[in-house]
């Protein structure tokens, strides 16, 4: 055996904070707002759970400030379950996001779910230890927010819905934007960086690699297995399921089949199963039907 | 595309096929490795995807994800048969943690998940791992498991503070970290020299 001693060890690195992302890949990350629902979240194979005071379709039905949640409610979905548990700060408020840090949550949600304290900047992750993810609505967005620190890329769609549409746009225009990149000459790059209004290095690199630098979720109106299978064909890595779990008739059973459905997205035969029988999904909201100022992707610069 | 496309899709040149348990967490790390080393990979998600496989790797992910994973598919059964047939097994984190007397019971060892803490206090650090040459080995540590007990079978390969992260019982290896994310290829390569599958292309020149 090797007796190495004290080991110098390199805490939060950007590796270990992109490491995580790459761990809950293929895996479904539930909203939940108690520790009970936390607790069936988990047992219904969550790969974590994100905890917050209102899931986003309740957000949308009261209206008001939605913001960073009681560290008290944190705190006891962080003792009820030992898979990550994630928790949103509202976009540029630092402060909320120092707090999630200080209560060691797992990976810090910047969410255009809650509502915008800054109408220029996002939060600088850089400067924080705490993994970040961002939401997305195409690859320019996506870069700027990996330039800012970002560990982890969702898309935004249009949360608390049940409406796919917006994530699949998002998803599209990502893969789209990446492909773009991969056609193009070195010297057609800067233009490009331009055009996208992102960092010149992350264009050079999506373009050599043809893919982002970091784990791509999809986010913002799954409430169905196909939903799931659908978004994991677009070429999403994983799925976050907001209000689709626990507005629906059935969240502990519903939650099994979508983290099925996730696992098995290629296998129809499968999807069509675990889709059996599941009860009423949440109630929706048709996204072309909301007015301009209800949409919550477009908050984020 | 059919479930037996999915299912069996192999990648690779080499004649050995390597499974790999795809329920969920960085299975395409691994096939990513062990396709650069010249051997055949298939992703494992129901039974069938177990036959004929010259080794298995369970990879890193969440453990209680894959622990539901492994029982709605009826894999554990198949896995214990192969395991005492003497099947090679690598788990890293995740996997190491599927591997132990609680779950799959392959491994005669206890582990303690998230045993470094929280996401915050994950880690990189290197080390180096007995029958590992070329120096030290860099590991990335991701809210990681370490082992608190084992049986006699069982050898320590590497320990960090006092704690053992790597150990192997005869053809199973389990990391506590992923080496499937570094970029290097000598802990795949050690545990397909153990398995007696590391293709001759793939031997140190």
């Amino acid at each position: 055996m090797s007796t190495n001693g004290h080991i110098a060890r390199d805490e939060s690195t950007f590796t270990t904070k992109a490491g995580l992302a790459e761990m809950l890949k293929g895996g479904v990350i539930m909203d939940v707002v108690t520790a009970e629902e936390a607790r069936i979240a988990e047992a219904a194979g969550a790969a974590a759970v994100m905890a917050l005071e209102r899931v986003p379709a309740d957000i949308r039905r009261d209206g008001g400030v939605a913001r960073m949640s009681d560290p008290e409610m944190i705190q006891g979905i962080q003792e009820a379950v030992s898979i990550p548990v994630m928790a949103k700060a509202r976009i540029g408020h630092f402060a909320e996001a120092q707090v999630l840090e200080a209560l060691e949550v797992d990976y810090i949600d910047e969410s255009e779910v809650l509502t915008p304290a800054d109408t220029a900047n996002h939060i600088d992750k850089w400067a924080f230890k705490a993994p970040f993810v961002c939401g997305a609505t195409n690859l320019g967005e996506a870069l700027r927010r990996i330039g800012e620190g970002a560990a982890m890329i969702r898309s935004k769609g249009e949360a608390g819905t049940g409406d796919i549409v917006n994530a699949v746009t998002h998803l599209r225009r990502i893969r789209s934007e990446i492909r773009h990149l991969t056609v193009l000459g070195p010297e057609e790059l800067a233009a490009a960086a331009k055009e996208l209004q992102a960092p010149l290095p992350l264009v050079r690199q999506v373009a050599a690699d043809g893919k982002l630098p970091v784990v791509l979720f999809c986010a913002g109106g799954i409430a169905t297995p196909a939903d799931a299978s659908l978004v994991m064909q677009l070429g999403a890595e994983g799925v976050f399921v907001g209000s689709g779990i626990f507005k629906s008739s059935d969240p502990e059973r519903r939650a099994r089949a979508i983290v099925e459905a996730t696992t098995h997205y290629a296998d129809p035969a499968r999807v069509a199963a675990a889709s059996t029988g599941l009860g009423a999904a949440m109630e929706s909201i048709e996204t072309s039907k909301l007015e301009a100022e209800q949409l919550l992707s477009p908050r984020g610069w | 595309m059919s479930a037996t496309s999915v299912s069996h899709r192999a990648q690779g040149v080499g004649s050995a096929v390597v499974g790999v348990l795809a329920l969920q967490g960085d299975f395409e790390a691994h096939e990513r490795v062990l396709t650069g080393l010249g051997v055949g990979t298939r992703q494992v998600r129901v039974p069938a995807d177990l036959d004929g496989l010259d080794a298995l790797v369970l990879p890193g992910g969440e453990s209680t994800v894959m622990t539901l994973g492994v029982e709605r598919e009826g894999l554990t059964a198949p896995l214990r048969e192969l395991a005492a047939g003497g099947l090679p097994i690598f788990g890293t984190c995740a996997g190491m943690i599927m591997l132990d007397r609680d779950h799959l019971g392959i491994l005669d060892v206890a582990t303690q998940r998230n045993a470094f803490g929280r996401q915050l206090h994950s880690f990189e650090a290197s080390f180096r791992l007995a029958g590992v040459s070329g120096g030290p080995v860099h590991a990335i540590f991701i809210r990681a498991p370490w082992v608190t007990e084992l049986g006699p079978a069982v050898s320590v390969l590497a320990e960090v503070d006092g704690h053992p992260v790597a150990v192997r019982q005869g053809r199973v290896l389990a990391l506590s970290f992923h080496p499937e994310l570094t970029g290097e290829d000598r802990l795949h390569r050690f545990f397909l020299s153990l398995a007696g599958l590391l293709p001759a292309s793939a031997k140190e020149t």
